[in-house]
């Protein structure tokens, strides 16, 4: 198995839409081939049309606020003594947090297929919010399927989603989160995929969902290298790039533009979910050596059982709290070109106090996750390092939790 | 060899009949009761549909997922699937039996184990909800080296050119998905467009056999009857549901259901 130099990940895969050969495809009922088809007919044309990638920078630039600002964490980084910690403060962007770029993206998909309804799955509820932000500003019908613990644990996000006109479904088969969304989403789709478009929400589901939301996040790393060129004249010798992973769109947006660099110059340091420290249940399947499986429509690494059911799974973060994880990053491991570890709620928790402490920066939970691995390995590292976090979603969601957890408002 | 499958469907099209399909889930709602349905049930079925259940399972509707939950939690393993699955075929040798689920649980029973022991356990057929053509060539070939049918699924949605070409690769049965829907939905098409697309697929080859499912009740089923076969699914596993709730008994319940549907297409 071996990376392709000069080649996006997202189009490193076979004709069957495999990434080194086994992570990926499309396990879809035969229903679902067809609007699968189409897509991803037209997602080829579209991202080679010049007016669609005008219309796709404009309303990143204008609607969406690109470019989300690099800024040096100077006390945390006084604190931990050791390494610099900067951060990408994606959640800066329109709405709080980086899946403004796979909504719109969508939306304009939607539009272009003359499609009047959007349908989308959303775990943390940052998804959900966009998708119906994103469809309120292009006029589209918009309905978001939503676990229902996950209802109750990011009411901030719901609130957003009504005000913006969308009808949230609540999903109670399963674990009443993530997981149970997007097998309802995916449900709903096929009953209505002659006049609905369906946007899944990470880097994860059939090949082309895959491909049009890590070609959506991408925006992240393309500003980041502009940012580094500028603010360090040329790319630092020794940089890592920090970042959580669920489905793992944030972390593939962050990391795509430097995939091709030397580890040994540019570390790409991936962050899961490791659930409550006295827990058995977590939702890192790249880190604690899951098994490849087949789940929502594509071969990753998944937590299940011997038998291929699919584990339940348990995170303080909505939005990590995914059994499976995107086949780019199964790739990603596999060839060693990233690594994967995975952060516990309380140390997510205490990196967000830490954080907080220090810093004018609100990173919800999800992120956290990626400062815990910050916290932690900033000490023993050379002053010449650039630690980069991708601070890529707020913790106004995280409020009750925040509250419930800490005792702050 | 004749397959056990084609040799039902020839015996109802002499009896100028559509064959009956019905699906229920291994396990529900306990692993010997599900045996004493498919028992009592084939007097009256001539293909039986055994769901391999599956907790995250994108393509059922309400009624299969409440029966698929119900079998996981009260334990049923894959192993168990095939012993009922095998004692059934002891008892009732010439009612051909499918096994119905999704792709992770074979690829993780491992794809030539699973039909080594679909071998042993004498089950003629085999459909996977989620490994649609071109990707389940490879399988499907395995499947027929083995003479187990493997059932290709076509959907109002598949375009002319891969039709002919799923006809091409098929075995002796294909599925006709009856309307974009997930099981058990409400037949939002009417019958008369159903039968249409049904023999715009039957034409292209009358040697195959043409089942129709999804969407198929009490009160639907006779409107659909010319076609090779009818699949029930979940009006059965919402029987077994209403049985538990209510205390009676499921395997007289659902035998009843499955006789009243079988009286409809005589």
């Amino acid at each position: 198995m071996k990376l392709k130099k000069g080649i996006p990940l997202i189009d490193q895969h076979d004709q069957f839409g495999f990434w080194g050969g086994k992570f990926g495809g499309s396990f879809i009922p035969e229903t679902l081939k067809k609007p699968v088809e189409d897509l991803t007919e037209e997602f080829k044309k579209l991202r080679k049309n010049k007016k669609f990638i005008k219309k796709r920078d404009y309303y990143f630039k204008n609607y969406i606020g690109s470019p989300t600002s690099f800024v040096k964490l100077e006390n945390l980084t006084n604190h931990l003594g050791g390494a610099q910690i900067w951060a990408k403060v994606v959640s800066e962007a329109n709405g709080g947090a980086h899946k403004i770029y796979n909504a719109t993206v969508h939306a304009l998909l939607c539009k272009a297929m003359g499609k009047k309804y959007i349908v989308g799955d959303t775990g943390a509820g940052y998804a959900g919010k966009m998708l119906s932000m994103a469809a309120k500003k292009f006029g589209l019908k918009c309905k978001i399927f939503m676990g229902a613990k996950d209802i109750k644990r990011q009411k901030p996000n719901c609130d957003a989603m009504k005000k913006n006109g969308a009808e949230i479904v609540p999903v109670y088969s399963g674990s009443q989160t993530l997981v149970d969304a997007v097998s309802e989403c995916m449900r709903y789709w096929v009953s209505n995929c002659d006049n609905t478009h369906m946007c899944v929400g990470s880097t994860v589901g059939p090949n082309i969902f895959v491909k049009i939301c890590g070609w959506s996040t991408a925006q992240i790393s393309r500003e980041l290298k502009v940012q580094l060129e500028s603010e360090f004249k040329k790319i630092p010798k020794k940089i890592k790039l920090i970042n959580c992973v669920g489905g793992g769109s944030s972390a593939y947006g962050f990391w795509s533009e430097f995939v091709d660099f030397n580890k040994k110059q540019i570390e790409l340091i991936g962050v899961e979910a490791g659930g409550p420290k006295k827990s058995k249940l977590h939702a890192a399947p790249l880190s604690r050596n899951a098994k490849i499986g087949v789940l929502h429509g594509a071969a990753s690494y998944v937590c299940q059982d011997n038998e291929g059911q699919i584990n339940e799974t348990e995170s303080i973060s909505a939005g990590l709290d995914y059994p499976g994880v995107s086949p780019i990053h199964c790739f990603l491991k596999d060839t060693r070109r990233a690594r994967y570890t995975f952060a516990t709620d309380e140390e997510a928790l205490n990196a967000h106090v830490m954080v907080t402490k220090f810093e004018n920066l609100n990173p919800s939970l999800e992120p956290s996750h990626a400062f815990a691995e910050a916290i932690k390995i900033a000490p023993r590292l050379s002053k010449d390092t650039i630690i980069i976090v991708n601070s890529c979603g707020d913790a106004k969601k995280d409020r009750d939790i925040l509250k419930e957890r800490l005792g702050k408002n | 060899m004749v397959s056990l499958i084609n040799e039902v469907f020839k015996k109802a099209r002499n009896a100028k009949r559509p064959a009956l399909l019905t699906y229920t889930v291994a396990g529900d709602n306990t692993k010997k009761k599900s045996l004493d349905i498919l028992k009592s049930i084939s007097a009256h079925a001539d293909i039986c549909e055994l769901g391999f259940p599956h907790n995250t399972p994108i393509a059922d509707g309400g009624q299969i997922q409440t029966s698929a939950y119900r079998a996981i939690k009260n334990g049923i393993k894959i192993n168990d699937v095939f012993a009922i699955a095998k004692a059934f075929k002891l008892s009732k040798k010439t009612t051909p039996i499918i096994l119905m689920g999704y792709y992770n649980m074979i690829y993780q029973y491992d794809e030539n184990k699973f039909l080594k022991k679909c071998k042993s356990s004498k089950i003629d057929g085999l459909i996977i909800v989620d490994l649609p053509y071109p990707e389940n060539k490879s399988f499907s070939k395995k499947c027929k080296r083995k003479g187990i049918n493997f059932v290709q699924l076509v959907s109002p949605t598949t375009s002319n050119i891969r039709l002919k070409k799923i006809i091409k690769d098929s075995h002796d049965m294909i599925y006709y998905i009856s309307m974009l829907s997930t099981t058990g939905g409400k037949l939002k098409v009417s019958p008369k467009k159903i039968l249409e697309n049904y023999f715009k697929i039957k034409n292209q080859n009358k040697s195959k056999n043409v089942v129709i499912g999804f969407g198929i009740t009490e009160k639907t089923i006779k409107s659909l009857k010319k076609a090779d076969g009818l699949v029930v699914g979940s009006a059965i596993c919402k029987e077994i549901t209403k049985s538990i709730k209510k205390r009676q008994n499921a395997v007289t319940n659902v035998t009843n259901v499955v006789r009243r549907l079988k009286n409809k297409i005589k």
